[in-house]
């Protein structure tokens, strides 16, 4: 892009983390940043939703008759885990360790993918149940809530993957790394965003 | 199997109504036009390397100024119907349904497909050149922008012909655009279309946030920020904030009315005002979205054309960032009448009439910065000075509407159109004629016909007056919105006669601008200065049209008004030299790929409408492809050579 010459220096220009290598990459890590307040935006419009809706469970079963403790407890402890894979990840690449930056990776994808699994069980036996979107507005709103961060996850897993081929293509880079931290930066916000749906949503569902 | 594709055709394209079939043939009329014209002159190749493949954020800004006037027209011919069907009590021009389709896309097209491109057109355009950048930060991002906007439109007017319009108002409320009562498609091209549109703006929001923030020219701090790029700033703050509160309100709707959910239903749960509420959440920060900027563009304007400072520089940065933030506490008077309590309709009513205040501080500050000054009645200014009567009384009969107690009257009755035409219209779109005034030779490099020019400015504004000021009696008399004809005992066939004439004023000023556009294309004056109105911000120390990488040299900014200070400095006789040398310049490569990316969303939205889920899904898929492309291309950018950057200034004869 067009303005990498005129950006005034950072005192600690060239010494920084790798991915601030260059303004450019610099300038789109930022630009991330604010999309992130905007996909927060919408979560906290459904968050709202959900806050409003989560009684009205019509002539469907309620939170209580559909929460499995034991599943969305593991599902938690996956995503958590898997931000950790990936904060390990962005450590190795700070240390230029490219072996071990694309493995964490892969053990963060696989976390991810476990994740979605269960959810995707989860989600199956609630249908099976007779809770489906259509039932009621507690859970049209429970499954639309949910399933934006599902979605969002099973993005975060493709997108990473495209990630590592491209690593493992042009190596460890000023781009490369940018690329990789600005997903691993969208991978521990959905981190953040399971914390509230954890909270707000399964633990107030159990307690209700 | 002919029946059955009759039966389809019956459904798919609208039929039987005469209107219609004029607009059939309009519409493949102009298609085959531009197709001859394109095809007979062999400009194929150059449209497509010139403008559907550019990241120029100045073409690109003509390209939204060319859709927001196309738009302007669309929903205003729409406007016309309306009033044309109300001149007389027990009118049969429009049928009860026709006229609702037409309220429905006149507002859907005025708010998002008309005010938002029109100030994009001005944002992209200016901010780079104002402060000093040579592009905006994402610049691929921007023509996605564009694109989207652009086929969303098409999205949406496209239901005219096929499918049949949405017709339950721009605000599509639950139940009544939910499935049980609205069967047809019109309602998912409104929802799709908004979605697709609201994805390209909250792009343009990050962009420009971050262009913004991150780009300025050495020198230029925020205080050192000329006003329309403050005013920039504090729109993209919004819209950041805001857009993802209306896509998710769409995405329920839509759930709602294909997936069966039951947010906004009014069975099994679902509360109808949850969707008003998220509408508005988003809806009354977007007013100010689009009159941020017009602000900003009258406090360039009156600067300029007074030869002045502007009065209270500080103020009226605090002023905006105020109207930002109190723009998302206000959002409940909308509806006043749902009836939450005194304590909730208390805070929102007090919120409403604390945001007064920012903005009577900013109309101040354009009078003093009038006052003693050397007033030149240029075009663009004659626009901003007509505003201020405008927006006052549109301000004052805001806050009339927010006493709550008393807005139970004025709900939804013609005072409130009246009011918000006052605002918007006197607003944003007297702000964006006098921004497309003034930079117009910038774009250009034509100065628009002065004598046209205030034949347009004077039937419209004459015009807007005939036309709204009954609006706010008939309010009185208790006519309500959205009403498609009314009997001739009511007492409103006078106001309502005169309205209609104010209504058909302001089309003919309309006309007079196509006029004088087309006049000043061929005989217009030329701007070989580059800086016809003796400015005070950068860009206008650029030749116009300015070349496609801005800036030759960055400049280095040393206080406010920065193309002032250094004329001022050249009229005391201290010649300040560009003695730099010439860099070489990073520029981003042109993409047909936003173009294609977009072709995609309007399969997918079109798709949708109609539950083609298979086609849908494709699109989809195509979608997905084009964004990994993007990510495995690495080659975004060339360079411009230090040859061939002293070849183009030479051709300006700026070296």
């Amino acid at each position: 892009m067009a303005m990498a010459d005129f950006l005034v220096k950072a005192p600690s220009a060239g010494r920084g983390p790798i991915e601030y290598t260059h303004e450019d990459d610099a300038l789109r890590i930022f630009g991330f940043w604010v999309f992130i307040a905007t996909d927060m935006v919408l979560f906290a419009s459904l968050f709202a939703t959900y806050a409003v809706l989560y009684r009205h469970v019509g002539h469907g079963p309620g939170p209580l008759q559909i929460f499995d403790v034991t599943g969305f407890a593991t599902e938690t402890f996956i995503l958590l885990t898997s931000s950790f894979t990936c904060g390990l990840s962005t450590y190795s690449m700070h240390r230029g360790q490219k072996g071990w930056m694309m493995a964490w990776m892969v053990v963060t994808i696989l976390l991810g993918i476990s994740f979605i699994s269960f959810e995707l069980s989860e989600f199956i036996t609630d249908v099976a149940q007779g809770a489906t979107l259509q039932t009621s507005a507690f859970l049209s709103a429970f499954f639309t809530l949910v399933g934006t961060h599902g979605a969002h996850v099973s993005l975060g897993i493709v997108w990473m993957t495209l990630i590592l081929i491209q690593l493992a293509i042009r190596d460890l880079t000023p781009t490369t790394a940018r690329k990789a931290f600005v997903v691993s930066l969208y991978w521990h916000f959905l981190d953040i965003v399971w914390i509230f749906i954890f909270t707000i949503v399964y633990l107030l569902g159990e307690m209700s | 199997m002919l029946h059955n594709a009759e039966n389809f055709a019956s459904h798919f394209f609208v039929l039987g109504n005469p209107m219609i079939y004029g607009a059939d043939v309009s519409i493949l009329l102009v298609i085959f036009g531009i197709v001859f014209v394109l095809t007979y002159y062999k400009k194929w190749g150059w449209l497509w390397r010139e403008w559907l493949t550019t990241v120029d954020h100045k073409k690109i800004g003509i390209m939204y100024l060319i859709a927001a006037l196309l738009m302007l027209f669309r929903g205003g011919v729409d406007a016309i119907l309306m009033r044309t069907q109300l001149i007389m009590p027990n009118m049969s021009f429009l049928k009860a349904q026709h006229y609702n389709e037409i309220f429905t896309t006149h507002g859907t097209i005025m708010i998002l497909f008309m005010a938002m491109p029109f100030i994009f057109a001005m944002m992209n355009i200016v901010v780079p050149l104002q402060i000093g950048a040579r592009d905006v930060a994402f610049p691929y991002l921007n023509a996605i922008s564009f694109w989207l906007f652009f086929f969303a439109a098409m999205l949406l007017n496209i239901s005219f012909v096929i499918g049949g319009s949405p017709d339950a108002g721009w605000t599509s409320y639950p139940p009544l655009a939910g499935i049980t009562f609205d069967k047809g498609p019109g309602e998912n091209f409104y929802l799709l279309a908004l979605q697709i549109t609201g994805i390209g703006s909250m792009a343009t929001g990050i962009n420009f946030f971050v262009t913004i923030m991150k780009m300025r020219a050495p020198g230029m701090t925020l205080m050192r920020m000329p006003l329309f790029t403050w005013s920039v700033l504090a729109a993209s703050i919004i819209i950041i904030f805001a857009f993802p509160v209306l896509t998710v309100a769409l995405t329920l709707l839509l759930l709602d009315r294909l997936a069966g959910a039951h947010f906004f239903t009014i069975f099994d749960g679902g509360n109808p005002m949850m969707y008003v509420n998220l509408f508005w959440m988003w809806g009354h920060p977007e007013v100010y979205i689009v009159v941020l900027p017009a602000f900003g563009i009258f406090s360039e304007v009156v600067a300029t054309f007074s030869r002045k400072r502007t009065f209270g520089y500080a103020s009226m940065v605090a002023s905006m960032i105020a109207i930002a933030v109190i723009s998302f506490f206000t959002w409940v008077h909308h509806f006043f009448t749902m009836g939450a309590g005194p304590g909730v309709n208390s805070f929102f009513a007090v919120a409403t009439m604390i945001i007064a205040i920012p903005t009577g501080v900013k109309v101040f500050n354009w009078l003093f910065t009038m006052y003693q000054g050397r007033i030149k009645m240029h075009l663009p200014m004659l626009w901003a000075i007509a505003f201020i009567p405008n927006f006052a009384i549109g301000g004052a009969t805001g806050v009339m509407l927010s006493v709550a107690p008393a807005d139970y009257q004025y709900h939804n009755s013609y005072f409130l159109i009246a009011h918000f035409h006052q605002v918007l219209i006197g607003g944003t779109v007297f702000g964006m004629l006098a921004g497309m005034y003034y930079w117009w030779p910038k774009m250009f490099g034509i100065i628009l016909n002065e004598r046209l020019g205030r034949w347009a400015f004077w039937f419209f504004n004459i015009g807007f007056y005939v036309c709204f000021l009954p609006q706010y009696w008939l309010g009185w008399m208790g006519m309500t919105r959205r009403m498609y004809t009314y009997s001739t005992g009511m007492g409103w066939s006078l106001w309502n006669f005169i309205s209609t004439i104010g209504a058909y004023m302001m089309g003919i000023g309309f006309v007079f601008i196509v006029i004088e556009v087309g006049y000043s294309i061929l005989y217009g004056e030329r701007d070989l200065t580059g800086d016809p109105w003796d400015g005070r911000t950068l860009e206008w120390s650029l030749p116009s049209p300015a070349p496609h990488y801005n800036f030759a040299r960055i400049p280095e900014i040393a206080g406010r008004d920065a193309w002032w200070t250094i004329k001022e400095a050249r009229r005391k006789g201290d010649p300040v030299v560009e003695s730099k040398p010439f860099k070489p310049i990073h520029m981003p490569n042109d993409s047909g790929r936003p173009f294609v990316l977009s072709v995609l969303f309007f399969v997918f939205g079109f798709s949708m409408v109609f539950t083609w889920y298979p086609l849908a899904f494709v699109a989809f898929l195509g979608i997905l492809i084009s964004l990994i492309l993007r990510s495995f291309e690495y080659h975004t950018d060339h360079t411009l050579s230090v040859e061939e950057i002293r070849h183009t200034e030479e051709a300006y004869g700026r070296v």
